[in-house]
């Protein structure tokens, strides 16, 4: 890095935490009581040390005084990934699944209820996955499909006593009803139209959960559902709640696995990547559209008859725009279109967070921040998905 | 009685429309212009609605008249909103240029959050009430009421909208920016700096959007961090339904929904109003995909 170009960093850094000085003081400064200097000057003192050493720390290493570290580190990764790649992949998967099915004998509550957390939005993840990442079309009102699934059990369990096995196909096929109703005005709009108007059929159906009190007792929410049972074992155990979803998410990875190698799993890759094309090469796009609503619907109907089973309670807060936020955040930050990177998107918003539960308060803070972060630093994802195929402007 | 009912329902409705144009209006001209939905519009919002309580509580206890102050905190929010916006902008968007539009909307998604936040850590989770010696007053016309501070919103909307128009289409930097929304590239070669106007843009936008926060808070007489949210996606709705991309489709749009929110809620139930402006949405989006004054685009938008 040259002189001229250090410069120039160091610049932009002091004109940032200027303008950051500007932004912060009249948020925490201005009182009706007087003018305010300390608590600002301290935050941002926080913020400007952190500003300086983060510049220092990236001079050097782009110096090269950190090679030493740096080139070991990477050597020993790349071995790592040749080390992951020779291996059949079902050593890998029975590993992880040996791991899975261990889990709760070695670890406590507290990390059981994270545990059936990360699974609950391994399978929303996946299934908006479906929507987002193989047919490409960008869904911001998901949750409400995983609502209407825990609305589904919460009601027919205590209304007409069924069982958590009949109603979870219910609930499946009742949010891939509703997934449908959605899709199908919304198939003609593409893009920021889709985008909009899913947002708004989620709200829509938050309102009418949240208003529509004679069926779902509104803001109160259905309390007492009941836990599932099998042959008159009770699964009251959180660790037996966590093998249901753990068979759940595995039913997920499985389909959303043959789904995507699947003639329907390429004709929504040819969607997602030139619509009009996938059309005149005889793909039937107005079906495989509503049919990736319908499909990513199902899994988050699943998900949310587990949900309310697990929380004997269901209510409409639960079902919010931010929730919505959340899955696509796993979605993308993990890799559209990977499986591996879904999850891995899951386990990085999900157990994280719950590692810094001593920063509650800066939890969300957090969470916005790393999210336009990742997006600057790694746009693609975690793991990104593998193309199949070759696209004409990629280099051969 | 009816008719009366249906005046006041039409005062509130205008009114309540007006101020989702002008947030409306900061989503069409800067997907106008880089095609992104900015999600992080909603909370320069409600900065704008935290600042104005803010220097209005302050001023006001320096003993200055109510009104005078609420002049200088609109003035003084909508130069903060603007900065912020400016700053968010060069941080969390103009890096993404050439990313992928998912990108670029996941990235303002994350900053939408983190401003919220930020929004709570430093103002807390309560309400903040404006001072009621503005919020209050207003005259009887036969059975009609009108606050005044219903004219204050529906002049100043009117008087900031001209604004805009002839920042737009009088000056060279509208000039400037109706190109950039255009052409990129071209308006580059002819010698237009177009991050300039991007910032600039962002910062036009957000600025409106304060006005809107402060305006919301004196209507309703209350600011909270989560504010953004709701009226957010609601003046998207209008800025995509009038078609997006035009700054008259803003103003239509945000009157049809501010409309149909107060109409519904008088007319058919209270508790469904948010509904109702989304199925409008829906339902003219399906009809007419490209919203309502969408077919001119090219020729009209920022």
């Amino acid at each position: 890095m040259t002189i001229h170009e250090s410069k120039r960093l160091w610049l932009a850094c002091g004109v940032g935490l200027a303008w950051f000085l500007l932004l912060l003081w009249p948020m925490l400064g201005i009182l009706p009581e007087g003018l305010e200097f300390g608590k600002t000057f301290t935050v941002f003192g926080y913020v400007a040390v952190a500003a300086v050493f983060i510049m220092f720390f990236y001079q050097v290493k782009e110096a090269g005084y950190l090679d030493s570290v740096g080139t070991p580190i990477k050597s020993a990764s790349g071995s790592f990934q040749k080390l992951y790649e020779r291996t059949p992949r079902w050593v890998v998967l029975s590993i992880v699944l040996a791991f899975a099915i261990a889990y709760p004998l070695v670890t406590g509550r507290y990390a059981h209820d994270v545990a059936i957390s990360v699974l609950i939005y391994v399978c929303l993840g996946l299934g908006l996955n479906i929507v987002i990442g193989l047919a490409g079309l960008l869904d911001l009102g998901y949750i409400a499909f995983y609502g209407v699934g825990a609305y589904t059990y919460a009601l027919m369990s205590l209304h007409f006593g069924m069982s958590f096995w009949l109603c979870l196909p219910v609930a499946g096929i009742v949010a891939a009803i509703a997934g449908s109703i959605i899709g199908y005005p919304t198939l003609r709009m593409r893009g920021d139209y889709l985008a909009i108007v899913t947002l708004g059929f989620g709200e829509i159906v938050r309102l009418i959960l949240n208003n529509w009190m004679s069926l779902t007792n509104g803001p109160n929410g259905i309390l007492s559902i009941p836990r599932p049972e099998f042959f008159g074992y009770s699964f009251k155990s959180l660790s037996s709640m966590y093998y249901v979803i753990l068979a759940i998410a595995c039913i997920t990875i499985l389909s959303v696995y043959r789904l995507n190698y699947s003639r329907i799993g390429r004709a929504w890759e040819a969607i997602r990547e030139d619509e009009t094309a996938a059309e005149l090469m005889g793909v039937n796009t107005f079906l495989l559209k509503l049919l990736a609503y319908a499909m990513g619907a199902t899994f988050a109907g699943f998900a949310g008859a587990f949900f309310a089973a697990r929380m004997k309670f269901v209510g409409p807060e639960s079902f919010t725009f931010l929730e919505s936020a959340m899955v696509l955040a796993m979605v993308i930050l993990g890799g559209m279109g990977s499986i591996p990177g879904v999850i891995l998107g899951v386990l990085a918003l999900v157990a994280l967070p719950e590692l810094f539960r001593e920063f509650e308060l800066y939890r969300m803070l957090v969470f916005g921040g790393a999210m336009t972060l990742m997006m600057l630093v790694r746009p693609a994802g975690i793991w990104p998905a593998k193309r199949v195929g070759r696209r004409s402007e990629e280099a051969e | 009685m009816d008719l009366d009912f249906f005046l006041q329902q039409l005062i509130n409705g205008i009114t309540l429309g007006g101020l989702y144009a002008l947030i409306a209006l900061g989503y069409t001209m800067v997907y106008g212009i880089i095609q992104l939905i900015n999600f992080a519009h909603g909370e320069f919002f409600a900065a704008g609605g935290y600042m104005g309580v803010i220097l209005i509580s302050y001023l006001a206890s320096q003993g200055l008249h109510p009104y005078v102050c609420l002049g200088i905190s609109l003035v003084l929010a909508m130069g903060y909103c603007a900065l912020l916006a400016m700053a968010v902008e060069r941080l969390a968007y103009k890096p993404l240029r050439q990313a992928s539009r998912l990108a670029a909307l996941l990235s303002a998604l994350g900053m939408s959050i983190f401003l919220q936040n930020g929004l709570m850590l430093t103002q807390g989770v309560y309400d903040k009430a404006y001072p009621t010696e503005i919020t209050s007053g207003g005259f009887q016309l036969g059975t009609i009421s009108v606050s005044y501070m219903q004219i204050f919103i529906v002049g100043l909307t009117a008087a900031l909208l001209v604004g805009l128009n002839l920042l737009v289409f009088k000056t060279r930097i509208g000039r400037a920016m109706r190109a950039t929304s255009q052409d990129k590239i071209m308006s580059a070669l002819v010698g237009i700096n177009s991050n300039r106007i991007i910032a600039i843009t962002f910062a036009v936008g957000a600025a409106l959007a304060a006005a809107a926060g402060i305006m919301v808070g004196l209507y309703y007489g209350s600011v909270n961090y989560s504010m953004g949210f709701v009226p957010g996606i609601k003046a998207f709705a209008a800025a995509v339904l009038g078609g997006i991309g035009n700054i008259t489709g803003a103003l239509v749009g945000g009157l049809i929904i501010g409309m149909v929110e107060i109409f519904a809620a008088g007319y058919i139930s209270g508790e469904y109003k948010d509904v109702f402006a989304f199925i409008i949405l829906i339902g003219v989006l399906y009809f007419k995909p490209t919203g309502i004054m969408g077919e001119n685009v090219d020729d009209t938008r920022v």
